[in-house]
């Protein structure tokens, strides 16, 4: 008798959790189908992990808010995210995978400007809209209709660089460049734009990215007497070079680019790091900001949440897809996942108010920011002050 | 030996088979995509195996080989707006000629010598694409490299790319046989059991080396022209170090000396990045282990390794 | 004047870490003609390990410093007795891939412990930099340049004094040979192994103040130290020694007076130079095979 009771007592709550389990299922599945898929490709592991990797915390991040919110027009979004490993060709393949087996309505791009153009052939082919987030001019200029991007290109960098130096009245400069593409596009600016400032650029070097030792180019550069030397590169290789100058007792100001604006610069320099100016996203400088900037809550929200959530300090590169989540959220709303009209909306997107800057975007203008974006701070007793 | 040609002839009637269904069945355009990218690496193991397997020469450096087809296309068809089909022969000549004056000097040392020989020019010819940016785009890479076009046929499309790959990679398969079992063939195998054997047997082992070495550059540099017009875009990061050895890799783990393991193993080494995908973190350790476990437990390579336990067990019944 | 010197004094510094490294390489081909395709991660685990050792478990520069390199020269015998020893067939090509792959693995344990991020810490002593006619002159790099004479000193002293050296001078000579005088061959290549994988551990402990060391730091540094290695001649400790030098005074000096870009080219080309013209390398004491 009991063993019965015992079974009709335990059939009733599998039948319901059965019952319960089908619905949900069903509704799950409803769910996913009205989800919108957007593909994320960065190099989280390889040379340019320290972009790839909190890329994709912050696209992660970005979505679970606005899922959180209730998603767009109540579809909730879904992010794939592939690892590119900085490989073009693998890049290509993760955008092929993203737009032929997983469907995505959009791809936030790669993190470096090879990749980034490695894939554009493609994304323009399948007509499918694309924010990359590399720094390199050439992958909005031309404008292509489906290629769009939020990080600030060196252009913007070298103006705000080169508008201090001459409000210093310093004529000469050395430059001194690290051998890869983020590198060899700043030292293309750097010599395009030094005329337009009445500068004169007196000895070009350049490095390795893994060198150990950037003395030899350093006593190159200080033979011919600069004003102030300009380093063009991405962590660590920056840094030797400031540790190198320290050494050599070179005493003149040392500009760096926004390659190296995170925490992670000024504790690998040490003490070598003081005094350097370089310019960068509002956002290494969010808290000296005045309430009236209008960045200034966007940006404390991001960092609050970032460091919360990943338990790690942030770093100026995961905003560039923050902002892309955010701006493809903008673009998607009223579309119901139509491509052609996402593009569009993202080319009409005016004054939205991100991370990396406060972006217009234009039919001629993919990356829709000015030199505002910008601004120069200087590294005082190891941490950041602005620099007016 | 009629016994092995038949197989093979039965080999390649199935491999146009399988290429011409998957062309047809297959219609995701990732899955073409990545079917591609095999059989560029093949082309590039198979040219490198007619060296390290039948002629047993190791070459650090054949990346050069296959940025040096890229480039070229890339430089003719951009720059000068020369027709790719003109750009295809000038890219396989011109690596030849590379090879050829490289291989010279090259080609007197042996063993790690050798590596390290190949290895510098891999180096070097990496620096060159780096450096020399009015011409190769330096860093940054190269942009606008057109697609391919045959009058009213555009291989822009994942399909007929495919096609067209794959169309090539049978004809080598089949001329690569065709030289292993030719004259230059048996005296390549000579060199790789015994150089100073072959020697006095007559074979003039330096001359074949060399021509071994150019043919094999000239399918690096086909295998490079079919990547730049696939991905219309190149950089010297792809033409690296690490590509060298990853040939030398797809050569060895398929199997040596067995033009079907250049098949395998860059079938293998195409696939796995893409299995392993799901390892994330711990991706570089799980390949690193299995390059050492399958040199450890089969250093004959995959092909070699499989047909000696098929056979094992075949035989098994027999005690 | 004054620039060249700098450059020489930078030179002797990059130098003296690839004489360290080139050195790890040749004391390895010496007794087992084998190649280790994985010594810069070897490197790069020594920098790492010196790194935390001495950073976040706060310990002593010395016994970080020896912590290290006999921890790493622990894994290095662990690859030797896993990986090397068990291979069936032990030909180059099959060996290469092996310690390629083995490259690939600990780059990629590297990252798991460490991280994507690079680090650095401070010199072994806070001197300020030695004036010398108006160049600069660290004092790290006489840290580095010590620790390279005081090794290979010690190391030469170790082949020619002591017994365990000989045995292994013997089996680099004729493993067989020895093995049939009673020398126990296979110990005498595990131990290869640990000093070799050792020498790359002290390379990443020193070089580590001077520069910033990350997981994938080890590939051009191994690179570099091969081509010191064939520059001095593959087998010779001084010639390992003397190429390192050389290898970093020419790359500084091709900086400085023609140009940047081809610093990492120099390296290779040197290494052609010297493989088309003289492959048993500066002071070769081996006899290079060209059939």
């Amino acid at each position: 008798m009991r063993p019965l009771t015992k079974c009709k007592l335990n059939w009733m709550p599998v039948f319901i959790a059965a019952v319960c389990l089908v619905f949900s299922s069903a509704a799950f599945c409803g769910a996913a189908e009205k989800n919108y898929k957007i593909g994320g490709i960065f190099s989280v592991t390889g040379p340019a992990s320290f972009l790839g990797d909190p890329e994709k915390k912050s696209m992660e991040m970005a979505v679970e808010q606005i899922n959180n919110n209730g998603g767009i027009d109540g579809h909730m979004i879904e992010a794939v995210i592939y690892d590119t490993e900085g490989d073009p060709s693998k890049a290509v393949m993760s955008v092929s995978k993203l737009i032929n087996r997983d469907r995505v309505l959009a791809i936030i791009g790669p993190s470096r400007t090879p990749t980034s153009l490695a894939v554009i052939p493609r994304v323009q082919q399948s007509e499918i809209p694309f924010i990359s987030c590399a720094a390199g001019n050439k992958i909005v200029e031309p404008v292509k209709p489906w290629v769009f991007k939020t990080a600030q290109s060196d252009i913007l960098a070298v103006a705000s660089i080169y508008q201090h130096i001459k409000n210093q009245g310093m004529k000469a400069l050395g430059i001194i460049t690290v051998e890869n593409a983020f590198g060899e596009s700043g030292k293309e600016q750097l010599l395009d734009q030094a005329p337009e400032f009445g500068l004169q650029v007196v000895r070009s070097e350049t490095f390795g990215g893994k060198d150990s030792d950037m003395t030899a180019q350093l006593t190159k550069i200080r033979k011919e007497g600069p004003d102030a030397i300009i380093c063009w590169g991405t962590n660590p290789g920056p840094a030797v070079v400031a540790k190198n100058i320290d050494q050599l007792g070179i005493d003149i100001p040392l500009y760096q680019s926004h390659g190296v604006a995170s925490p992670k610069f000024i504790e690998l320099a040490g003490k070598a790091a003081e005094d350097i100016l370089l310019p960068t996203g509002k956002i290494l400088v969010a808290d000296l900001l005045p309430e009236s900037d209008p960045q200034k809550r966007v940006l404390t929200d991001y960092i609050k949440g970032y460091e919360n959530r990943y338990d790690t300090s942030v770093s100026g590169f995961g905003g560039y897809a923050y902002d892309a989540v955010n701006l493809l959220a903008k673009a998607l709303e009223g579309t119901g996942g139509d491509r052609g009209q996402i593009r569009k909306n993202l080319e009409n997107i005016k004054g939205h108010v991100g991370v990396s800057g406060v972006f217009n975007f234009t039919p001629a203008d993919h990356n829709g920011l000015d030199p505002d974006a910008f601004v120069m701070v200087r590294i005082k007793n190891g941490t950041w002050t602005l620099v007016k | 030996m009629d016994n092995r040609s038949n197989w093979h002839r039965i080999a390649y009637a199935a491999l146009i088979v399988i290429v011409v269904l998957t062309g047809m069945l297959v219609s995701n355009a990732y899955h073409l995509q990545l079917l591609t990218f095999i059989g560029i690496n093949t082309l590039l193991a198979l040219g490198l195996n007619m060296l390290m397997g039948y002629a047993g020469q190791i070459s650090l450096g054949h990346a050069a080989f296959y940025g040096i087809g890229a480039y070229t296309t890339a430089i003719l068809t951009v720059h000068y707006a020369i027709s790719p089909w003109l750009a295809l022969p000038a890219a396989i000549l011109i690596a030849m000629a590379i090879a050829y004056i490289v291989g010279v000097p090259t080609l007197k040392l042996s063993g790690y010598y050798l590596g390290m020989g190949t290895l510098g020019f891999g180096m070097i010819v990496h620096i060159l694409f780096r450096e020399w940016s009015g011409v190769t785009g330096g860093a940054s890479g190269f942009i606008g490299i057109p697609p391919l076009e045959l009058g009213p046929v555009s291989f822009s499309s994942g399909r007929n790319y495919f096609y067209l790959v794959w169309a090539i990679v049978l004809l080598s398969l089949i001329i690569c046989r065709r030289i292993i079992d030719s004259r230059l063939g048996r005296g390549l195998r000579s060199i790789h059991d015994g150089e100073k054997a072959a020697r006095a047997v007559g074979v003039n082992t330096g001359k074949l080396k060399l021509q071994v070495f150019v043919l094999s550059a000239a399918f690096s540099a086909l295998a490079g022209f079919l990547y730049a017009h696939l991905v219309y875009f190149i950089s010297p990061g792809t033409f690296d170090f690490i590509t060298s050895i990853r040939i030398v890799t797809m050569v060895v783990i398929g199997g040596m000396a067995s033009i079907w393991g250049a098949l395998l193993g860059a079938s293998l080494l195409t696939l796995l990045p893409e299995w392993l995908h799901s390892f994330s973190e711990f991706e570089m350790v799980v390949y690193g282990l299995i390059l050492m476990s399958v040199m450890i437990f089969l250093p004959q390579g995959l092909t070699r390794g499989l047909m000696d336990i098929y056979e094992r067990s075949k035989r098994q019944p027999d005690r | 004047m004054q620039e060249v010197l700098q450059y020489i004094f930078s030179g002797i510094t990059s130098g003296a870490i690839y004489a360290v490294i080139a050195v790890g390489f040749s004391m390895l081909y010496n007794s087992t003609e084998l190649i280790n395709f994985a010594h810069g991660e070897f490197v790069m685990l020594g920098a790492l390990s010196f790194v935390t050792l001495s950073g976040p478990f706060q310990l002593p520069l010395l016994p970080a410093f020896i912590l290290s390199v006999a921890g790493v020269a622990v894994i290095g015998m662990l690859f030797e007795r896993l990986a090397i020893r068990t291979v069936r067939t032990p030909n180059p090509i099959v060996l290469i891939i092996i310690t390629v792959g083995a490259s690939i693995f600990l780059k990629g344990v590297g990252m798991l412990i460490w991280g994507k991020d690079a680090h650095t810490m401070p010199p072994f002593s806070g001197h300020p930099p030695l004036d010398i006619a108006g160049a600069k002159l660290l004092a790290q790099s006489l840290w580095i340049v010590a620790i390279l004479f005081i090794t290979v000193a010690g190391l030469h002293l170790f082949y020619k004094k002591t017994l365990t050296g000989k045995a292994m001078e013997a089996c680099a000579i004729s493993q067989k040979a020895a093995w049939l005088t009673g020398i126990p061959s296979k110990f005498m290549v595990l131990l290869a192994f640990g000093l070799s994988t050792g020498m790359g551990a002290v390379a990443g402990v020193i070089i580590s103040p001077i520069t910033m060391s990350s997981y994938d730091m080890g590939t051009m540094l191994g690179l570099k130290g091969f081509c010191a290695a064939m520059l001095g001649g593959l087998g010779s400790l001084w010639g390992s020694v003397i190429g390192g030098l050389l290898l970093g005074i020419l790359e500084a000096l091709g900086v400085g007076l023609v140009s940047s870009g081809l610093k990492d080219a120099t390296a290779f080309l040197l290494l052609l130079f010297i493989l088309y013209v003289r492959p048993s390398g500066i002071i070769g004491s081996v006899e290079v095979e060209r059939f």
